[in-house]
């Protein structure tokens, strides 16, 4: 199967009105030493029934869990229907990057509407249209810090390691420095980053809940950030911000994350979101699409992509980052999930994911062997101790289980909405079995 | 296209007034008109030392973005705010809208008199 | 169109979760928001109809002909999307156990295997999100590829004139000056100005071949050699890999590192600006400076993004190239250098082509003539396709040709459409003749006329504000 509409009569046709008699002769430009001989070494195609039971077994073979207790940069929240339906529509799903804003105003109105639910979300002032995912978007935030006099980037060492993995990649490629600041109990160290804000910072990244799943106090450690003239980043849980202080609030220049939990599937990895917003004053920093609202030639209300003298097309190599593609459809996906949940609705998730895991970590800690790593508050991860580790997850996962991630400390449990107390009280009596 | 008699001009087609110790800058009206609606310019900071040549910011219109050099060498003593939030001036008044004053200057000896820089323009054409 | 915001009534929702069956816990008062966002209240049926409503005023390649030139604008196939969402990958977390993803390890397994073969390389990684993403991936790997060997002087990446701007934009992410040469007419690169430009500071050249005006570089072999030559390495920017699949593979031209547009090529869908999904390809020998994920892999290697990349993109891709196969893919890449042959044929004779000999995948249409008889200028002749609910052609690119106009019609566009769209193109070439006015005001049956872009981008309005806040400007 090859998708190509043209019967062998008409291809001899255009072939004919090219003035050719043969394939080969559209490719005479083309080294003939260079041309493949040989068909591709691959299989050849298949029928749609066919290819659809290849990849039905493919899927099979994945193990998939009633019950994922496991988080991490990657979170089972419900999907209601609509989140799954309108994205789907094939319109939304076939445009490209809407360059021509007369025949796009949907996918510009959309974007627009994204960028105000992220803003609304963050407290910030102006967001982008999106980035890769999360790691890319605090990455992308620590090279809009960055100036003649300020290079070095200041990341906490309770971030997700693929953050700060990614953060340090982008700072390899444009030679600037990455230190990471150490943790304490599982929370940023105030004190050693109090010692580490030299005037060389640019900026300083906190994930907030951080990748223990703990609360850190981010409003101390954006004072002492400000006090050093240096540039506040957080990495924010969406999830969480229905409830908890926005970024804005705890005083941060910069606000991004990682916007799966916003109705995207787990997808073993992606495509997820990356949202970034941040105050007036770095608007022209931005990296990536923007939409803004205008008027046309009869005065109506129109919108279309803006400011993009920011951007590679037009600065070429003097362009602050090279995007190009984004990730519309998650962004619309995370837009259509805001919609449907409403301000309630988020805050409800958010609420539910703080109640189960609380409801978790009681029952687990209350079993011999079993308690808490770090201490303070935490939104829906918490880390714990656990014997027999490997049996205690095995056990779990006969039981259709995803239990928590193993870490060099514990592990590393996740509760959201998903989970009913009956799941989280099977999961518990599992565990108690094997400590038994 | 205007080019007053009084100023000296760049290659790159910036203007600059002498005054003393003091040069004014800004961007001709052959350059507003090449690049079309100016919707926004960005700024050096003030004490930001330059050699002539040296690129100290740029001017966006929708579709291009082009740098502005600094045709004289010295250190910036004053940048024009408002044309942060109007930018348009350089279109309507390219050579009122002054970007930077530079002090402590030194002036190369390849900059254009108005006749010079209406050849030179003429020539590009 | 109403705003979702506008569209909002204070206490309506949905009710998705109901009841919450464990006590509710307070954290801390200090650590809650003072109050909610202000998201949008609606019922389910104002969120479906709202999107229905915006669904109406875009355009996909599934809804019609979409000829944007470097974009490939193939048809996505539905099967892609059933596959895509099947519950055995979209629910599977990319943290958990080696022993329960082994669909998913093979589905980048078999993905790898294909496109290796199709591009000529050795090995594969599917972390990164898009081309551009794939390009400072590939360019990264050149770049450790010098630093183990402690070759530091490399200092400058090779990039012609008339590549996409995400190529210097790359280079410089990397830490890399960039020299840009001049092409030839031709857009293939001048020689001279290649040997002018190499030497011991050269780290490596980006280069796409079919290049940007829809030519295949006769010189690839030789210029490949001469970079080798110097002791930098040969990036290649798979955009217009369309034209070539299954014929010729960029491993044979000579290129070290390559990316491919998985959303371009192997028709994923480009859902109105991404999710993208990047194949890079490298030689063995780069193989061992490929990203990991800290978490997923192990920690130690760079890494461009969080886990293994849009997984579910490559599950797409997949589906594509498995139902393609090996007689398919050059199929496809033959009816897509067919197809623009064609197209550019039938359009010649009105508006003519920049280079009048075979073209590859896409070409481009030289205006400058037409505009200067008759003051219709590509702008307008682009605006005036979309009252035929024609997507234009990438317009005013690449730069070195005046007044340009780019198509890529791809392999799936029948001969009707093709005859169609030759025909669309001939009525407006005598409509500039005629009346000119008409076109500089199109189009004239969108949804809006043509915007005000100077506004905004001169007073930016990013966002929308809840009225009692006032003044919607920033």
């Amino acid at each position: 199967m090859s998708y190509v509409p043209s019967t062998e009569a008409q291809r001899k046709e255009m072939l004919a009105a090219v003035g050719v008699s043969d394939y080969r002769e559209l490719y005479a430009d083309v080294p003939q030493q260079m041309l493949l001989t040989e068909p591709l070494d691959i299989p050849p195609g298949m029928g749609e029934l066919e290819v659809s039971r290849a990849m039905n077994a493919l899927a099979n073979k994945n193990v998939q869990y009633t019950t994922i207790l496991r988080g991490a940069g990657a979170y089972d929240h419900y999907i209601p229907a609509a989140v799954r339906s309108i994205p789907a529509k094939e319109e939304f799903l076939t445009a490209y990057t809407p360059y021509q804003a007369e025949m796009s105003q949907g996918v510009l109105q959309s974007i627009f509407e994204y960028q105000t639910m992220i803003c609304e979300l963050t407290g910030m002032d102006v967001s982008n249209a999106s980035v890769y995912d999360g790691a890319t978007a605090a990455a992308e935030a620590a090279a809009m810090c960055r100036d003649r006099k300020r290079s070095v980037t200041l990341v906490s060492a309770a971030a997700h390691p693929d953050v700060i993995n990614t953060i340090r990649t982008y700072c390899y490629g444009t030679g600037d420095e990455m230190r990471v600041i150490p943790a304490k109990d599982g929370h940023t160290d105030l004190d050693a980053l109090r010692e580490m804000l030299g005037s060389d910072v640019s900026c300083v990244y906190i994930q907030q809940p951080n990748f223990y799943g703990l609360l850190e106090d981010a409003t101390a450690i954006g004072e002492a950030v400000h006090e050093a003239g240096a540039l506040y980043v957080i990495g924010a849980n969406p999830i969480s911000l229905g409830i908890l202080k926005t970024p804005r609030e705890c005083g941060a220049d910069i606000a991004v994350g990682e916007g799966q939990p916003l109705g995207l599937p787990l997808g073993f990895g992606g495509p997820y979101l990356g949202f970034m917003a941040a105050t007036t004053k770095l608007m022209r920093k931005l990296p990536g699409r923007i939409v803004g609202e205008t008027v046309d030639t009869a005065g109506n209300r129109a919108y279309v992509l803006s400011l993009q003298a920011r951007e590679q097309h037009i600065r070429r190599e003097k362009a602050s980052s090279n995007i190009c593609s984004n990730e519309a459809l998650c962004a619309l996906t995370a837009s259509v999930y805001m919609a449907v949940m409403g301000p309630q609705g988020l805050a409800e998730v958010a609420r539910q994911c703080t109640a189960k895991a609380h409801y978790l970590a009681e029952k687990l800690t209350a079993i011999d062997g079993i308690d808490l790593v770090y201490p303070g508050a935490f939104f829906h991860e918490f880390v714990t101790t656990l014997p027999r580790q490997n049996e205690v997850l095995s056990a779990l996962e006969t039981a259709g289980i995803l239990g928590g991630l193993p870490l060099d400390e514990g592990v590393l449990w996740c509760v959201t909405e998903k989970a009913s107390r009956d799941d989280l009280d099977r999961a518990v009596s599992i565990v108690k079995e094997v400590l038994a | 296209m205007k080019i007053p008699a009084d100023l000296s001009y760049s290659k790159t087609h910036e203007w600059v007034r002498i005054e003393g110790e003091t040069a004014i800058i800004g961007i001709t009206d052959y350059a507003q008109d090449a690049l079309g609606d100016i919707v926004f310019i960005n700024l050096p900071e003030v004490d930001d030392t330059l050699e002539a040549g040296d690129s100290f910011g740029d001017v966006e219109s929708v579709k291009a973005v082009s740098d502005v050099m600094s045709p004289v060498a010295g250190t910036v003593s004053a940048i024009n705010e408002e044309l942060i939030d109007s930018p348009e001036l350089m279109n309507s008044d390219p050579y009122g809208a002054w970007i930077i004053k530079l002090e402590g200057i030194t002036v190369p000896d390849d900059l254009l008199d108005a006749a010079a820089y209406e050849a030179f323009c003429a020539e590009s054409e | 169109m109403e705003l979702i915001f506008e569209k909002s009534v204070a206490g309506r929702a949905c009710d998705i979760l109901g009841a919450c069956d464990c006590d509710y816990v307070d954290l801390p008062q200090d650590v809650l928001r003072a109050q909610p966002p202000k998201l949008p209240e609606l019922a389910e049926v104002d969120v479906t109809r709202h999107y229905t409503e915006l669904c109406h005023h875009v355009h996909g390649v599934n809804c019609g002909f979409y000829p944007l030139g470097s974009c490939t604008m193939k048809y996505n196939p539905r099967i892609d999307e059933e596959i895509a969402a099947l519950p055995g990958f979209q629910r599977i977390h990319p943290l958990a156990p080696q022993h329960a993803v082994t669909g998913c390890r093979e589905v980048l397994d078999l993905a790898r295997s294909y496109l290796c073969k199709i591009s000529g390389m050795d090995n594969m990684t599917f972390q990164p999100a898009a081309g551009a993403h794939g390009e400072f991936t590939g360019v990264l790997l050149i770049k450790q590829y010098h630093d183990s060997r402690g070759d530091t002087a490399r200092t400058k990446i090779i990039v012609p004139d008339s590549a996409h701007g995400t190529n210097p934009a790359t280079a410089a992410m990397c830490g890399y000056e960039v020299v840009n040469i001049p092409s030839a007419p031709d857009g293939c690169v001048d020689l001279d100005a290649l040997a002018n430009a190499l030497g011991d500071d050269t780290a490596g050249l980006m280069l796409t071949n079919p290049n940007t005006v829809g030519l295949f570089d006769q010189n690839i072999l030789k210029i490949t050699a001469m970079v080798h030559e110097a002791g930098g390495l040969c990036y290649y920017d798979g955009a217009n890999l369309n034209a070539v699949m299954g014929v010729v593979r960029p491993g044979d031209m000579g290129f070290d590192c390559i990316h491919m547009n998985l959303h371009k090529t192997f028709a994923t869908p480009h859902g109105g600006g991404g999710p993208g999904a990047c194949a890079v390809g490298c030689k063995e020998f780069l193989s061992e400076f490929l990203p990991k994920s800290a978490l997923m892999d192990e920690a130690g290697h760079l890494q461009v993004r969080s886990f293994a990349g849009n997984f579910l993109v490559v599950v797409r891709a997949l589906t594509y190239l498995m139902s393609m196969g090996r007689e398919g893919i050059p199929e496809a890449a033959h009816n897509a250098v067919l197809n623009a042959n064609y197209l550019m044929r039938r359009i010649q004779g009105t508006f003519e082509p920049a280079f009048d000999r075979i073209c590859m995948h896409e070409f481009v249409l030289d205006l400058s003539e037409f505009k200067k008889e008759t003051g219709v200028s590509a702008l307008d002749v682009a605006k005036s396709l979309i009252d035929y609910g024609m997507h234009p052609p990438t317009m005013y690119f690449p730069m070195i040709v005046h007044e340009a106009l780019m198509l890529e019609p791809t392999e799936t566009e029948s001969k009707e459409t093709l005859d169609w769209a030759a025909g669309v193109f001939a009525e407006l070439y005598e409509l500039g003749k005629t009346n000119p006015a008409v076109m500089h005001e199109a189009p004239h049956h969108a949804q809006i006329g043509r915007p005000d872009e100077v506004r905004a981008s001169r007073t930016p309005v990013l966002r929308w504000y809840p009225q009692e806040e006032g003044s919607a400007a920033l």
